[in-house]
């Protein structure tokens, strides 16, 4: 005990721009070795995915029309693109969730006294969800192997489709940043981080032909940032369904896709850093 | 020139709530402060503001040299913050928690390393150390939240309520740690509940009550404002407790404190176990039958009695349905209820 005051390295002033990419991948870091002990969160993450796999194009399947086809195989690869969209969005109500509870643990405390980057912490929980996002992913595209998805295109652009939907699944987990700073517990950053995504995600063409839609939810659903990055993905698998629609998000789903995101990211990472820097347990 | 920890003015307000109304502080160098209030009096908001965690409304606050309000980021280089609720990551094991927070403090990664394995061994953690801290005893993650606090050394260290919830032993050992810290010249602003804790470990306290500080000085002084000795008696019957005020009145200095419901007088007296010993004999000739006589000192509780009008160890539940408070509280309370 005599030594705890003794000559103990000082903390030193590091680069402002190295520090936060420092501090972030210490903080991400952190919360995979987290993740890694506590397996059956991510084996949670994975089922909800597996069943909405075999439920929709076991159950839904064949009673679908996907442009002009009724076949079920047909829906089964318009479905995964949509599937895949939705599994990445819902690492948001992680992020949410993991960051409350360190608020309520009193760690957003012992981190906001430290000398260390601002935004860290939440980019250190983003970028360790975007790993996670990223195994999820790869699992889910094995079992949709395995039901009989394919794609129809260069190993380039199923990549890009990917990269996409793993760009898109970061920027949500930056609005589930923010939920997670607003709310009160843990369970609220939980269950106010899925809610919404229900609309989103319906609301959309990722389980259904959106120009079969009323004209009004048919235009949310198509100017839906989601949507964009649903189609882009099944441009870039070569999958049927591909809309027709003028709209620009579904003329250019990429790009739209690419720029929904940056934006999302540029928003709510600036609302939610600015929530970290005020926030109280 | 001012303290370590100099604090002036310090308002914080929540909604309608003045947290705080004004807090003064000023430690100085290599001292340590006890900052001793009941929950909810401003003692964790009074630590949030001097830590960073949370901006004055107005007030001036200077930690180790630096103006907290206008330089907070330097002022984070030179502070460890213990808190209240042990604040370490239950499913990182100890030594990835005190390697955390050293590259966060911007350690390298070697000297993060090096540091946490230096503190496990100074705080007996180990042979926990590569233990998830979920499986660490209440007092075990006490010592690893206050490992992380340490981790650069700071010459200047918060400690928000370090012992609440622990048993006796428990806090007995965190006491000790506490204490050699201190030795080695770190300045130390300690929030309590405890008094017993406050006149263990801390030179100075300040005594805090409605986000205002209410008195201040050293543990022997703040007893000497409550005054002298004085002499309690329990009666047997309730019907003598009339008889028994008479015979204290005659010995007494001063008013003499009467409760119903417990049979319990207590007057201020001075001249010892001598004056006890003719109390007793008093008594005796008259009759009255006794369950119970001392002659006490004042403890810092009575100190924050005599200051507040209520106990110091007042817990949430307890207020709602006063059913731990002490007795003179209970007491208090009775009477200004009925003269309502």
């Amino acid at each position: 005990m005599s030594a705890v005051t003794d000559a103990a390295p000082r903390a030193t002033r590091p680069h402002p721009l190295g520090q936060s990419v420092r501090d972030s991948l210490v903080v991400a870091k952190r919360n995979l070795i987290r993740m890694s002990r506590i397996p059956e969160m991510i084996i949670f993450g994975l089922f909800q995915p597996i069943m909405f796999v075999v439920l929709f194009s076991y159950v839904f399947g064949g009673s679908m029309n996907i442009g002009g086809s009724t076949d079920s195989g047909v829906y089964r690869e318009f479905l995964m693109a949509g599937i895949f969209a939705q599994t990445v969005t819902f690492a948001t109500a992680g992020a949410g969730a993991g960051i409350a509870e360190d608020m309520h643990k009193g760690l957003v405390d012992r981190f906001r006294s430290l000398p260390m980057a601002r935004g860290a912490v939440l980019t250190g929980r983003t970028l360790a969800d975007l790993v996670q996002t990223a195994l999820t992913l790869l699992v889910l595209a094995i079992v949709a192997l395995l039901v009989g998805w394919r794609t129809h295109t260069n190993v380039g652009e199923v990549l890009g489709a990917f990269g996409l939907l793993l760009l898109m699944g970061y920027a949500f987990t930056w609005i589930g940043a923010l939920i997670g700073l607003s709310v009160r517990t843990p369970e609220a950053a939980t269950s106010g981080g899925l809610v919404w995504l229900f609309p989103v995600t319906f609301v959309s063409n990722a389980f259904v032909d959106s120009s079969r839609m009323t004209p009004w939810l048919r235009h949310i659903a198509e100017w839906n940032p989601f949507s964009a990055t649903v189609q882009a993905c099944r441009e870039l698998f070569g999958n049927p369904g591909v809309s027709n629609s003028g709209a620009w998000p579904m003329e250019h789903p990429v790009w739209a896709s690419l720029i929904y995101s940056a934006l999302i990211i540029v928003i709510f990472r600036t609302l939610a850093v600015r929530k970290y820097r005020s926030a109280t347990a | 020139m001012p303290g370590a920890i100099y604090a002036e003015g310090l308002v914080k307000t929540f909604g309608d709530v003045r947290a705080l109304d004004g807090v003064d502080l000023d430690v100085p160098e290599g001292t340590v402060l006890g900052l001793l209030g009941p929950n909810g009096a401003g003692k964790t908001t009074t630590v949030r503001c001097l830590t960073t965690l949370l901006r004055p409304d107005s007030g001036r606050a200077v930690v180790a040299g630096i103006d907290v309000l206008d330089h907070p980021d330097q002022v984070r280089r030179s502070i460890g913050l213990s808190g209240q609720f042990a604040a370490v990551d239950e499913y990182l094991t100890g030594r990835e928690n005190l390697q955390m927070v050293g590259q966060l403090y911007q350690m390298s990664a070697k000297a993060a390393k090096a540091r946490a394995g230096e503190l496990l061994d100074q705080f007996n953690l180990a042979d926990a150390a590569d233990r998830p801290a979920k499986t660490y005893s209440g007092g075990m993650r006490r010592r690893l939240d206050l490992a992380a606090a340490l981790v650069v050394s700071p010459p200047v260290m918060f400690m928000d309520e370090p012992t609440t919830g622990l048993d006796p032993r428990n806090r007995q050992q965190l006491w000790e740690v506490i204490k050699q810290l201190v030795s080695g010249g770190t300045t130390l602003l300690l929030t309590t509940q405890y008094l017993e804790e406050a006149d263990h470990l801390a030179h100075d306290i300040a005594v805090v009550d409605h986000g205002r500080v209410i008195a201040r000085g050293t543990s022997d002084q703040l007893k000497a404002r409550t005054g002298g000795e004085r002499v309690e008696v329990v009666v047997h019957e309730r019907e003598h407790m009339a008889a028994a005020a008479e015979v204290l009145a005659g010995f007494g200095k001063g008013d003499t404190t009467v409760e119903e419901h417990t049979r319990k007088l207590t007057v201020p007296v001075t001249g010892g176990a001598k004056l006890l010993a003719e109390v007793i004999r008093e008594l005796d000739v008259r009759g009255i039958e006794i369950d119970d006589i001392g002659l006490r000192r004042p403890t810092l509780d009575d100190v924050f009695l005599s200051l507040t009008g209520h106990a110091a160890e007042v817990k949430d539940a307890d207020e709602d349905d006063e059913g731990g408070t002490s007795a003179d509280t209970r007491g208090r309370k009775r009477k200004k209820e009925s003269v309502k």
